[in-house]
This record gives C-alpha cells, sequence and structure tokens, in this order.
C-alpha cells in the first residue's frame, strides 16, 4: 500500500531515487568504456607510431610452415596459421576434457576416504591431500615429464603390458578401435538401445512409484543399453576392428599413441586438481547435518545407501560452485603444457605462432578470448546443473 | 520491502560515489590538452636520447646473449658469461668505454629475445640469431654483419645408423620453438617427404634433456650448436650430426630499427675484427702497428681519419681498444671455438675471403 502512496506523488528528477539510479550508472558506464576506448586508441597510435604496424587478422590465413606433434585433426605445415591455433585448441579442450572426469572421480574418492573412520585411509587421504595441494603444479609437471615418464624405458626395450600396450618413454600405445563398413548401422543400433533403455527406466519408475520401491533405475538403463549394444555387436559384421600397436622403425605404429607429453600433463592435472576436490566433496559432505544421517540410519539405511540417498543430494548443493572453480582451473592450468612441450593451445599460439609471426597483441586477444569462452562454457553447464539439483523450496 | 529499498539506496549513492571518484581519477587524462602533451613527451623523449647515449649513461652495454650454449654464449657455475658471441658483446663495450667488462649480459630464450629488444630492455641482440627476412622486416630489427655462417644440422645417436633424411622415416625430432629451425624443419622434411614426429620444447636444456633420455631420435639446431651442446650430454661419443645440412643459418648481431647510428657502431666494431685478421693484427702485436705506414692500418686503430667520431664515438681508439682487449676474428673464434677447444670446429666459410672463406669486411675509409 506504501508504495502504490509513493509513486502517486513523484519528487522532482533531481531528486527521484530510479532517475539519479540510472543516471548514475549511466556515468560508470560511460566512464568505463571511455577509458576503454582510450587505452585501445593509445595502443593503436603506439603500434603505428613507434613499429609502424596496424592491428590485423589476415595473418592467420596464412601458411603457419611449422609442424605439430600431435593433432586431432589433420594438419600439416602448409594448412594455416588460423588452422594450427584450432589443433592448439582441440589439445587442450582434449586435455582438459579428460582431466576433468579423471580428476573427479579420483577426487570424489579421496574426499570420501578422508572421511573414512577407519585410521589408516583417512591418513592416506589426508597426507595425499596435503601433498599435492601444497607442491607446485609446474614442479609436479616437470616432475611428472622428466623423473617419471623419461625414466621409462626407450622405445625399442618399452614394456610390453597384455593387450599389448607399449609404455615408453616416448608415451604409451594402446590397442585402438577403427570403426568399419557396418559402424553407422552399429551406431543406429546403439540408437535403439538408449531408447529401450529409456522406456525401462519409465516402466520402472511408474512401477516404482505405484509400489514405493523404487529400483536402481539408472542401473536397469545401462543394463539394457549394453544388452542391445552386445546383441547388435554379435549381428553385424564386425562393426569394428582393434588396431593394436606394434614396434616398428623408430616408434610404435598403429593404436592409439598417447605421447609423453600428454600423459605428463594429463596425470600432473589430475592428481593435482584431485587433492582440491577432495577437500571440497569433504567440505560438502560435512555440511549435511548429523541429524540427516542419524534420520536416514533410524529409517533403516545402510551406510551405503544414506551415502547415496540422503548425503551425497545434499552435499552436491555445496560442492558444485566450488567445483565449478576448480574445473576452470583445470582448464586454466593446462596452459602450463608449455613447460614439458605438449602442443596446447598456448603453446602453439602463444608460443610458436606469436614468434612466427611477431602479432602479440593479435594472438594474446584471441588466446584471452578463447581461455574465457572454455571458462564461460565450463561455468555455463556447471551452472545449468547447479540449477537442477539446487533445494526446491515450498 | 522496506530493508530491500534501504539496500537499493544505500547502492545507488556507492555507485554515484564510485563514478565520482573515477571520474574525478579520470578528468585530469580526459582532458584533451593534457592528453596531448602527454603523448608527445613520451616519443619524443625517445627520439632525442639514442641508444648510445642511454648506453653511455647507464655506463655499460647490456647485450642480449645466450646462457646454455657452450662456445657462443654459456653461464658458468660461477656466475661468468664466456663464448663467441658474448666477446663480440665485450668487443662493442670495449669500443664504447673503452673496456669489455662494461657489459651485462641478459640471457634471453629464443622466443623471447626480439621482444626483449624491441622494449628496450637490451641495447643489442648477439644471441646466435638467424638473419631472416621476415625478422629484418616484421619484427623490426635491423641485422649487423654476419659473424658466423652457420647451417641447421641433426644430430642422432650413432647405433641407429642413420645418415641421410630418409632414413628418419617415423622419427621423433626434438626441435625449440620461435627458431628458424622450426619452420626449416618442416620444410625439409616435407620435401623430402619424411613423416616424422615434432616434439617442441621451450628451450634449449628441455630439447637436448628429451634428447639425451631417448624421448626424440634426432635433435635439430645450428651445427655449431650440436658441436657444442653435444658436449654436454651423458655419453657425447654415442651420437653423431648426420652430414645433411637443412638451411643457411648466418648468425649475427641485431638491433632495433630507428637507430641507424647504434646500427653503425655495431657494424663497425664487427668489421673491424675482422679487418684486423686482415691485416694480421692481434692483440698481442697490436702497439707495433701503431707506426705503421699503411693508410689502412693507420684507419682502423685510429691513426688517420676521424672514423670512431663519424659513429659517435669520442674514443679515438676505438677499434684499438677491440683489438687490445678481444683480438682479431681469429682470436675470437679459436679462443671459444678452435682446435683448442672441446668443439674444435673448423673455420669453413667463416675464413676471411683470401683463405677461401666468405668473410668480407668493407674498408674503413
Amino acid at each position: 500500500m506504501q508504495e502504490i502512496h509513493a509513486s502517486q506523488v513523484r519528487p522532482p528528477f533531481y531528486r527521484d531515487e530510479r532517475v539519479l539510479g540510472i543516471f548514475s550508472q549511466l556515468l560508470v558506464v560511460l566512464i568505463v568504456v571511455g577509458m576503454g576506448l582510450f587505452f585501445y586508441s593509445n595502443m593503436i597510435t603506439g603500434l603505428r607510431e613507434k613499429h609502424n604496424v596496424a592491428i590485423s587478422f589476415s595473418f592467420l590465413g596464412q601458411a603457419a610452415g611449422f609442424d605439430i606433434g600431435e593433432s586431432l585433426i589433420e594438419y600439416s605445415r602448409e594448412r594455416t596459421y588460423l588452422r594450427a591455433f584450432v589443433v592448439g585448441l582441440l589439445n587442450t579442450f582434449q586435455v582438459a576434457f579428460l582431466g576433468i572426469i579423471f580428476a573427479t572421480a579420483l577426487g570424489i574418492v579421496i574426499g570420501v576416504m578422508r572421511l573414512s573412520t577407519n585410521f589408516l585411509v583417512s591418513r592416506i587421504a589426508a597426507f595425499y591431500i596435503d601433498i599435492f595441494r601444497n607442491i607446485p603444479l609446474l614442479v609436479l609437471l616437470i616432475f611428472w615429464a622428466q623423473a617419471v615418464f623419461f625414466k621409462l624405458p626407450r622405445v625399442a626395450e618399452a614394456i610390453i603390458l597384455p593387450g599389448p600396450i607399449f609404455l615408453s618413454n616416448r608415451g604409451v600405445a594402446i590397442p585402438w578401435g577403427i570403426p568399419t563398413d557396418s559402424w553407422n548401422s552399429y551406431l543406429i543400433v546403439l540408437g535403439i538401445g538408449v531408447i529401450l533403455g529409456a522406456a525401462v527406466a519409465w516402466f520402472l519408475r511408474e512401477q516404482g512409484k505405484r509400489t514405493g520401491r523404487m529400483p536402481l533405475i539408472t542401473l536397469w538403463f545401462l543394463v539394457t543399453v549394453a544388452a542391445v549394444g552386445l546383441v547388435g555387436w554379435v549381428i553385424l559384421p564386425q562393426p569394428m576392428t582393434l588396431d593394436q600397436p606394434f614396434l616398428e622403425g623408430f616408434n610404435t605404429q598403429g593404436g592409439k599413441i598417447l605421447s609423453q607429453q600428454f600423459m605428463a600433463l594429463l596425470s600432473g592435472l589430475i592428481i593435482y586438481t584431485a587433492a582440491f576436490i577432495a577437500e571440497v566433496v569433504r567440505a560438502g559432505i560435512q555440511s549435511v547435518s548429523k541429524g540427516q544421517r542419524e534420520a536416514a540410519t533410524s529409517l533403516g539405511l545402510n551406510p551405503a545407501q544414506t551415502l547415496r540417498l540422503i548425503i551425497f543430494p545434499q552435499a552436491l548443493r555445496v560442492i558444485i560452485p566450488p567445483l565449478t572453480s576448480q574445473y576452470l582451473n583445470l582448464t586454466k592450468n593446462s596452459s602450463l603444457a608449455i613447460a614439458i612441450g605438449y602442443p596446447d593451445l598456448f603453446a602453439v599460439a602463444g608460443n610458436t605462432i606469436l614468434n612466427q609471426t611477431g602479432r602479440e597483441i593479435e594472438m594474446f586477444t584471441l588466446i584471452m578470448g578463447t581461455y574465457l569462452s572454455l571458462s564461460l562454457l565450463t561455468s555455463l553447464l556447471m551452472n545449468i546443473y547447479n540449477r537442477r539439483i539446487r533445494l526446491v523450496e515450498r | 520491502m522496506k530493508s530491500m529499498r534501504k539496500l537499493n539506496k544505500a547502492g545507488m549513492i556507492l555507485s554515484m560515489v564510485i563514478g565520482m571518484i573515477i571520474a574525478a581519477c579520470m578528468s585530469p587524462a580526459a582532458g584533451p590538452e593534457v592528453v596531448e602533451s602527454d603523448e608527445a613527451a613520451a616519443p619524443a623523449m625517445q627520439e632525442v636520447q639514442s641508444t648510445l647515449s642511454i648506453v653511455q649513461e647507464r655506463g655499460k652495454l647490456v647485450c642480449i646473449g645466450n646462457a646454455q650454449l657452450p662456445g657462443f654464449g654459456f653461464l658458468d657455475s660461477e656466475g661468468n658469461f664466456s663464448g663467441f658471441d658474448v666477446d663480440y658483446c665485450r668487443a662493442i663495450a670495449a669500443a664504447i668505454f673503452g673496456d669489455a667488462n662494461a657489459l651485462e649480459v641478459r640471457p634471453a630464450t629464443a622466443k623471447e629475445r626480439f621482444t626483449i629488444l624491441s622494449s628496450g630492455e637490451g641495447d643489442v641482440i648477439i644471441r646466435n640469431t638467424t638473419w631472416t627476412m621476415s625478422r629484418d622486416t616484421d619484427l623490426g630489427m635491423n641485422f649487423g654483419p654476419t659473424t658466423f655462417y652457420d647451417g641447421q644440422g641433426l644430430m642422432v645417436r650413432k647405433e641407429s645408423g642413420v645418415a641421410t633424411l630418409q632414413d628418419l622415416q617415423g622419427a621423433s625430432v626434438c626441435v625449440v620453438t620461435g627458431t628458424t629451425t622450426e619452420l626449416n624443419l618442416a620444410d625439409q622434411f616435407a620435401a623430402a617427404g619424411v613423416d616424422y614426429e615434432a616434439v617442441v620444447y621451450e628451450d634449449f636444456d628441455q630439447s637436448f634433456t628429451a634428447y639425451d633420455e631417448g624421448r626424440c631420435d634426432a635433435v635439430t639446431t645450428d651445427k655449431s650448436s650440436l658441436v657444442s651442446r653435444q658436449t654436454t650430454l651423458t655419453v657425447p661419443g654415442d651420437h653423431v650430426i648426420i652430414n645433411v645440412t637443412l638451411s643457411k643459418e648466418p648468425l649475427g648481431p641485431a638491433v632495433r630499427h630507428g637507430d641507424d647510428q647504434w646500427f653503425d657502431i655495431v657494424n663497425w666494431v664487427v668489421y673491424s675484427t675482422m679487418l684486423a685478421e686482415e691485416h694480421g693484427i692481434t692483440s698481442q702485436n697490436v702497439d707495433s702497428f701503431m707506426d705503421s705506414n699503411d693508410p689502412n692500418i693507420r684507419k682502423l686503430l685510429g691513426l688517420e681519419g676521424d672514423f670512431c667520431a663519424k659513429i659517435g664515438l669520442s674514443n679515438s681508439g676505438c677499434f684499438v681498444d677491440v683489438i687490445k682487449q678481444l683480438g682479431n676474428y681469429a682470436e675470437i673464434y679459436d679462443r671459444n671455438l678452435g682446435p683448442d677447444t672441446v668443439f674444435d670446429l673448423p673455420r669453413g666459410l667463416n675464413s676471411l675471403y683470401t683463405d677461401g672463406g666468405i668473410l668480407y669486411a668493407p674498408p674503413i675509409r
């Protein structure tokens, strides 16, 4: 009621909160934009007068002229700088994606171990966290690269594990599937499996609602998909052949080679980030009040069920925001790859391309923009997830 | 509701206050007059102050060098720099100050050296740097006379039996980023139709460590550097530099575009060492030439004409100081790379034109 009354008698504009509010915000925006423009024009003038160059991205279309050791897409020296940039980006993406998955898995395990009532288990976890959280990542990376992977046997005397997996100081060569002609039909079979699995899951959920006993829906979904996948694999003429690595000439051929630099970077990132994630997980679990656990126990849930159904869903709300920060850190930390020779975005763009072209401002704008986009994308996905698991207040 | 509105109001006042503070801070810069004088002042100062006067004011030369390449530029365990390139840094210091030790060597990696020079953190690069057209133009460098004619080579393990590029099919090759080496490698292997894996490191130490540990089958850089780094490997005798030259690598000093006087100083200091060798003047016998009648020698030694003044140096015996303290080209070469050193690099192209090489210094007159 009070508000309606206030809006009827409007004060003069210079005392109107809303007008003043908008005005002050406009002023701040103007100042910020003005500062930006000032620095930008200063840079352009400086570049023109001192170095006689203008900002231009046209060099990205020129032939790069250098080779990159590992690439997810086809690349050679005749391709453009832009293509080389994308090669670096995909390499960063690959290591960040795998790093996030493995660091999360390891982090959750260590975090839960940390809270174990078993003295030995919880001390081991605490020891792990204290060690790896307190070693600078760069040191850890160089340790992995030089003290672990370099010290593996040379490729001619590689350790051969069953598979065969070749372990040498060039990296790890593993068998890898190569899709055959029937691969596309197999994908369709898998699609059918997913639909069937979803149907089973829906049926089980409905039944669970009726009877009040929820079965393990996810498990049955996966079982259905796997069953259909298996049937398809048997029926179709070999949708995929296994390419096994073998030793020929200087290197192993065939299969998939995870280079020493990639392995060192990935291991370093996982081990380092997992220590932080473990602490985040521990904090999340401890944030769930003791009463919840006691209530679950008095309802007859066993410890595993308590953790899965009661503690974890509530802990997630506390875990997700700091976890997002850890994911962003991991992605950005992957730029330390330059120290161990892995051709990630920063090594290719900020080092090689920049050196060969001398275009500092353009390259750094691109690199910063790319890392920003990667981070924003990660946090967008995490925010969507966060919204889904948020406590629904009624 | 009421507290919300209060909060709103507080926020508004805060943003206004911040706005005003920023505006106050900005206002001097925002005035057009002030901006102009600010902008005018900075470049003007740079134009007025030549590199030479900056160096003289500082009292020492800052030379961008290498700390990881024995024979050319190497930092020993006692903190002293030595090597062929470092001696040319010393030679410039000797010409300017009459004291070869009025020098600070600023060690730099391959990638950062040009940025350090452009930003004025150093006065000259003498760091096994290859003269190329794009460095000359895009990077705004002026390259002085080539002090060392080199070519890119490949070092492999003896046991691998590699003798030609073709033998390296499928091999891993270690290389340093930000170098012409990286590009030559790609060019030559593509031309030979050989597939290989480039393992790119940021500096020499990493690259050679990776090769030594067996991460790579071959390592590539300038031949002189290969010879020099071979001595640092675990078992130097297990390795061999194959008889393949991937590129021309003229190595020499580089300075910034836009200071011709400074460029002249660097050029003529280098030439003076070659001219001294041509005339048989060494650090030992230079005094005996002081009564020479040969006009060419008299000019080089500052006895005739005021050639040091032409490059802006008040010290009329600028080249005498260079020869006395560093010696002629042959002495500098032999001291760092010659038969008495572990490298024992043959002079080859780096002989005087009179001895079948291509060192040919223009006359001082």
